[in-house]
């Protein structure tokens, strides 16, 4: 026996065939439930990253386990090590090929500052080249640092004004 | 195949050029650049130094003369022994040695991260491109005049350079994340020793 005052979800029986919510809340609602990762992997980071995607930490936790090495098919990239001058034309063109909205998350103290790497051969930042949403510090951060980095950007993805934008665009 | 110490003999008989150098370890010599191919050939085919180890250069500094070195360290897989050979470069300006690699095979990327670091041309190797900086990059970071924080470039992209109004920066270690000043940070948990410029800056070299 079920009780009506138990009914959480939505009912059709009860409320009809009609949902009646915001446009930005629904689209923004869709984006944060499916944040595909593009993983930038390119120091030690990358190490952790897994772990990430790994079922002891599980990103599929927060819908991210979609780990797409094609950047067309990708919404958040997550620059995970040292990005070296070399490294950064490519990194900068990999960002280019993925389709709005895209989100970009420095991980690590490399990826947001160039950390230890004081030197002629690594960026001084990815910011430098790409406009970074969340960073995380660490070196490398533990995985729910990552976790918490992804929930930061689904909360900042959630107060866009996605509806606005569509149609203004 | 005979053990290495008849090999120096047998070199310094062959090749007037061929001279002790000093080491704590492995016997050594140093060879004119001339000789430097027919050293090693030799040391291949009859010597039983059937294997290249490792090829690197040295920079001792911008006046020093010569200016540049390249050590090469042999090893023989059936005797268990090494060898070192050193060849100076001729030329401070244009250091040019002729290339191993038609012995070695191995020798090819061992040359090409000498001639990316140090600016030392291999004479008859079969690709001789940068191996580590990109193509393009004008200097030779590993050179004693070379700033660890490197010199203003642009990035190797044109596109992504215009794009992104990005280059690569200096970036000594002042001003980085990892140096505290007094009185901004408990100094007993800083870093002190990150202060110390002397290895990021242009120190003159002592017995340039």
């Amino acid at each position: 026996m079920v009780s009506a005052n138990s009914e959480l979800a939505y009912n059709s029986k009860i409320e009809g065939d009609v949902v009646v919510s915001r446009a930005d809340a629904v689209i923004n609602w869709i984006r944060t439930s499916s944040m595909w990762p593009m993983p930038m992997g390119l120091a030690c980071c990358a190490i952790e990253l897994m772990a990430v995607g790994a079922s002891r930490f599980d990103i599929a936790r927060f819908g991210a386990e979609v780990m797409r090495f094609s950047p067309r098919q990708a919404d958040v990239m997550i620059v995970s090590g040292t990005v070296t001058y070399k490294m950064a034309s490519a990194v900068r063109r990999i960002y280019d090929q993925m389709c709005e909205p895209k989100w970009v998350i420095a991980m690590g103290a490399c990826a947001s500052s160039g950390g230890m790497y004081r030197s002629y051969a690594v960026l001084q930042g990815v910011d430098r080249i790409l406009p970074v949403d969340v960073y995380v510090s660490g070196c490398p951060p533990r995985p729910e640092a990552l976790l918490d980095a992804l929930i930061k950007l689904q909360q900042k993805v959630k107060r866009e004004p996605s509806a606005s934008k569509l149609l203004s665009a | 195949m005979p053990a290495s110490p008849d090999a120096v003999a047998a070199l310094k008989g062959g090749w007037a050029g061929v001279t002790d150098r000093a080491s704590l370890d492995h016997p050594a010599v140093d060879v004119p650049p001339g000789d430097l191919l027919g050293v090693l050939r030799a040391l291949k085919a009859s010597h039983g130094f059937d294997m290249l180890v490792d090829v690197a250069g040295v920079d001792w500094g911008v006046g020093a003369r010569p200016r540049f070195t390249v050590v090469y360290h042999l090893f023989s897989t059936t005797a268990h022994a090494y060898i070192r050979v050193a060849a100076h470069c001729p030329d401070n300006a244009a250091p040019e040695l002729p290339s191993a690699a038609g012995l070695w095979p191995g020798a090819d990327w061992h040359e090409r991260e000498a001639f990316d670091m140090f600016g030392i041309r291999f004479s008859g190797h079969p690709d001789l491109r940068r191996i580590i900086m990109w193509d393009g990059y004008p200097y030779h970071p590993l050179r004693k005049d070379f700033p660890l924080a490197g010199i203003e470039t642009p990035l190797p992209d044109a596109e992504v350079s215009a794009e992104t109004k990005a280059g690569l920066i200096a970036a000594p270690m002042v001003g980085g994340p990892f140096v505290a000043a007094p009185g901004q940070i408990n100094m007993g948990e800083a870093e002190p020793r990150a202060k110390d410029e002397s290895w990021s800056e242009r120190p003159p070299k002592p017995g340039a």
